[in-house]
């Protein structure tokens, strides 16, 4: 009887943990591959969404300053790294939605990027002018690099980029400079400097590839290019004096070269200080069109078959998007999604476009192929949009 | 140079010109008026959104110079206000007068100096 009893008990405690091991099991399980940030850049805070079922999962408060603010990925897609511009490097799972780390590591910043083997976050700084490595674990600091000039002066540092072999470029405004850091060795990075590039680089991308780091001047009309697989050649100036002697208008939103539509053979980029995308020849980097738009560019960004084009623009014309096919230059059709469209990411595969309505509070989804607005999620003040593909992306 | 009160008179005639039929605007402020509350209301979302985007969002700096109150603190509004109208050459500092009043871009620095709402 006794013998039955504990038995009996055996029985209870064995059925008890399989439950609990079933309730594991039934936990909510997940994959990140369609999951994203919808930067709220007036309260700090973001929401973690999904494009599947295009739904908000949670909204994450306490990021500080996020206007302009950007992020990366880290190599598994679960954890975002979010730059804010008061300095913050908020460490986010986008799993347990939560903050994990978070840490003040600047005055000022205005963005990052992430090493190729994935453990080195860079952030690039206005106050002090510099970039600064964290552990990406960790987001503890390994490497300082102050971006001084041989004058001794400190420098903006923008147009921050990983490249292959973990090593980094970017582009000082003030000094009109680019540098790349080798952080093989994260501890004692090895600098390489481009010095008079052009007046004023304020923004940069890498192609997809890696090979050409591209940084737009405002102070004058070119390009600096850095081919890093010649990088003894230095540092080309390409389209020199594009639109010479044409009165320029005024800049009211830096374009962003960040979502450079790079097509196969040409380049799609917005032109500084006018109603234009410039069409780039890739292989002898000379312009080869230019298509008048709506207003001045700020992202022109290609749809994932490079097959059509979306382009948001500068206050005023900030309430208005427009889809240009590249084989034809055509602009195909002209949306008003409303007011402060701030930034545009397609699905991974390209058969949606999420864009965000700052002043609307709203981030509106089209459909890629036929510009219908399927569907729209409220979110206070929207700014940039980020789905987690960009994980395995050089240069995102 | 950054606040020569004289750099209004560089910028060319147009401005002037513009200035001068702005000069009723430019009463109205010297007499404390402030634009209407659903102007307020869209000017506090340009100058938080909009010249936030290079200014910060709590007017700390980015690409362009902190314009908090500590920041501000015993510059000429008039150059501050033509900063705002006309932009400042050379810089990334755009004219904005083609969206604003005199009298609105002056309301704004009054804004700016005591800290935004």
């Amino acid at each position: 009887m006794r013998h039955c009893k504990i038995l009996t008990s055996r029985i209870q405690v064995s059925f008890l943990a399989l439950f609990f091991l079933a309730g594991c099991a039934t936990a909510p399980q997940r994959g990140t591959g369609d999951l994203g940030v919808v930067i709220e850049r007036a309260t700090g805070s973001i929401q973690v969404v999904e494009t599947t079922h295009r739904t908000k999962l949670a909204q994450i408060p306490g990021l500080g300053d996020l206007s302009h603010a950007s992020l990366n990925y880290s190599r598994d897609a679960r954890y975002a790294y979010v730059f804010g511009r008061d300095g913050g490097l908020t460490k986010v799972d986008m799993l347990e939605m939560r903050i994990v780390k978070r840490v003040m590591q600047s005055g000022n910043s205005i963005g990052g990027a992430i090493s190729q083997d994935g453990k080195l976050i860079a952030a690039a700084n206005y106050t002090p002018g510099g970039v600064k490595f964290f552990d990406a674990e960790t987001l503890e600091l390994v490497a300082d690099i102050p971006a001084v000039d041989q004058a001794g002066k400190s420098s903006k540092v923008i147009g921050l980029v990983d490249m292959p072999g973990n090593r980094f470029a970017f582009s000082l405004f003030e000094a009109g400079e680019i540098w790349v850091a080798d952080m093989r060795t994260p501890a004692k990075p090895v600098l390489t400097k481009f010095r008079n590039v052009g007046k004023e680089p304020y923004d940069a991308m890498i192609t997809a590839d890696g090979r050409y780091y591209l940084a737009g001047l405002f102070g004058e009309d070119g390009l600096a290019l850095l081919d890093m697989w010649n990088i003894e050649a230095g540092v080309k100036r390409v389209l020199n004096g594009y639109g010479k002697g044409e009165q320029k208008l005024p800049v009211y939103k830096m374009p962003h070269l960040e979502g450079w539509a790079a097509t196969g053979t040409e380049l799609l980029i917005p032109a500084v200080g006018r109603h234009e995308v410039l069409v780039v020849d890739q292989g002898k980097w000379a312009e080869v069109g230019r298509i008048p738009v709506h207003g001045q560019p700020v992202f022109v960004v290609a749809r994932p078959d490079n097959r059509q084009v979306w382009v948001n623009f500068a206050f005023p014309h900030n309430d208005t998007i427009q889809i240009i096919d590249v084989q034809s230059r055509k602009i195909v059709k002209t949306l008003k999604p409303g007011k402060a469209v701030m930034h545009m990411e397609f699905t991974p595969r390209g058969e949606h476009l999420w864009l965000s309505a700052r002043d609307e509070d709203k981030v509106g989804i089209y459909d890629a192929e036929t510009f219908e607005r399927i569907g729209e999620l409220p979110a206070d003040k929207p700014s940039g949009i980020f789905f987690t593909h960009r994980a395995h992306r050089t240069g995102l | 140079m950054r606040d020569n009160p004289l750099r209004f008179f560089r910028i060319g005639i147009l401005p002037m010109l513009l200035a001068c039929s702005n000069l009723a605007w430019g009463d109205q402020f010297a007499q404390g008026v402030a634009p209407a509350p659903a102007r307020q209301a869209e000017l506090l979302n340009l100058v938080r959104q909009d010249c936030g985007s290079c200014h910060g969002l709590r007017f700390e700096g980015g690409l362009g110079v902190p314009l908090t109150p500590a920041a501000l603190k015993g510059k000429p509004v008039e150059a501050l206000r033509d900063t705002i109208l006309y932009g400042r050459n050379g810089t990334t500092m755009p004219p904005w007068s083609p969206f604003l009043t005199e009298a609105e871009a002056g309301w704004i620095v009054q804004m700016l100096m005591k800290g935004l709402p």
